[in-house]
């Protein structure tokens, strides 16, 4: 491929995602997009960049995308954070929705559906104490075929021994082959549903916990700060936003602040509207509000 | 320095599973079935066992069952690492007094992941 190739995908890439794909990492485009090449019958990379600058490429164009951003998730990725949402925010949470005893997650960038699982089997592992509670997990991503993927709930073996505690797999998996798939009931505590994070939000309506970890490291400056902001619109008041360990709001938005001693958990501050919630205007099927844990 | 004893009847596991726990700062204790193992404990009583399930002489079952009612037994964080990748036999390892459990085959990930979850990383 040529430079200016090289430069389209790029273009490309952050015009319809907001990633920002530096140049030192030219060999994603080869190794993520060569895979894709032989899969549409195209001889070369060169020519799948022929398909995409022919006019009315969109779809062919949005597949590019979708498989340029896809990253890879395990279960409970990083502990930390799933500590945190059990011991600190949950707690918080649960206390400030004591009266409508209702709770909205929303994971944005889920990925093949390990952290919004991750969150169910927590939630399904205290039962007891959220006993009436109504507990939504929104999970959305660019990507559909990752979506697919989460949606089925089934994981390499691989998979299953990144980050999950083994009581976990006896608890909440079961075996299919070579495969192990996450049980129906923690499968139903989760809705996915195909966003791109540079769309708006507006429809998803209230959260108290969003999840967005490891996506802004991909963005620039502009597109964290419009991400943020419109995810603050999207979050309750003392609602949380966890990062990745890599990401922050300082500098970006004033619409958070750090939690006090938790490190990539940060509380909304009062200076934005939360939209209308969810009940109002949102165009998610019945089933995904009522999912009680 | 933490002490892990790997049990495995092949060489080639253990000389693995040595290469990626002293990479995590383990003093390594190498058996190559459940006998010599016992032998190993009675001697010095580990912080960690990575522990196989079918070898000769004494598989790891046997083994972990006779660990847990040495003096101190319950001491030692027992991971298993076996190709039984079946339920049947993760339940039973546990119900033994396993600590956590790799499915066979592994890599230096799981490995920290799975110690990671038992504390000894």
């Amino acid at each position: 491929m040529t430079p200016a190739d090289y430069d389209f995908i790029r273009k490309v890439l952050k015009e319809r995602s907001g990633y920002v794909l530096l140049p030192d990492k030219q060999y994603l485009i080869d190794s993520r997009l060569n895979p894709l090449a032989r899969e549409l019958g195209c001889a070369s990379l060169m020519e799948l960049v022929q398909k995409m600058r022919a006019p009315g490429a969109t779809a062919l164009l949005d597949r590019v995308t979708e498989t340029m951003t896809i990253n890879e998730s395990f279960f409970f990725r990083d502990k930390i954070p799933f500590d945190r949402f059990k011991d600190t925010i949950l707690p918080a949470v649960m206390e400030a929705r004591a009266n409508t005893r209702r709770l909205r997650i929303w994971c944005s960038a889920c990925s093949t559906g390990q952290e919004p699982y991750s969150l169910a089997m927590i939630l399904r592992s205290m039962k007891e104490k959220l006993a009436g509670w109504n507990i939504e997990i929104l999970a959305t991503d660019i990507s559909r075929d990752v979506l697919e993927r989460a949606k089925a709930g089934i994981y390499t073996q691989f998979e299953v021994q990144r980050g999950l505690p083994i009581q976990m797999l006896m608890q909440f998996f079961e075996q299919v082959g070579e495969q192990w798939r996450i049980s129906e009931e923690i499968r139903r505590m989760v809705q996915f549903r195909h966003l791109n994070l540079i769309d708006r939000f507006s429809l998803l309506g209230t959260f108290d916990v969003v999840f967005c970890r490891n996506v802004l490291i991909y963005f620039d400056h502009a597109t964290k700060t419009d991400v943020l902001e419109r995810i603050a619109q999207q979050l309750a008041p003392e609602g949380y936003l966890v990062l990745g360990a890599a990401e922050t709001v300082v500098g970006l938005s004033e619409s958070f602040k750090p939690h006090m001693d938790k490190r990539g958990v940060y509380v909304r501050t009062g200076g934005v509207s939360p939209k209308p919630a969810l009940a109002a205007v949102s165009p998610l099927p019945a089933a995904a509000a009522k999912a009680v844990v | 320095m933490k002490r892990c004893l790997v049990i495995d009847d092949s060489s080639v596991i253990r000389k693995v599973a040595r290469r990626i726990l002293e990479g995590f700062g383990f003093t390594i204790v190498e058996a190559a079935d459940g006998r010599q193992a016992l032998d190993a404990c009675v001697k010095e009583m580990p912080d960690a066992i990575l522990l196989d399930w079918n070898m000769p002489v004494m598989d790891g079952y046997e083994f972990l069952r006779a660990l847990r009612a040495m003096p101190h037994g319950d001491k030692p964080k027992v991971v298993f690492c076996t190709t039984e990748n079946d339920l049947a036999h993760i339940a039973r390892a546990m119900h033994a007094g396993a600590d956590e459990y790799i499915m066979k085959p592994f890599d230096k990930e799981i490995v920290e992941a799975k110690f990671q979850e038992v504390g000894l990383i």
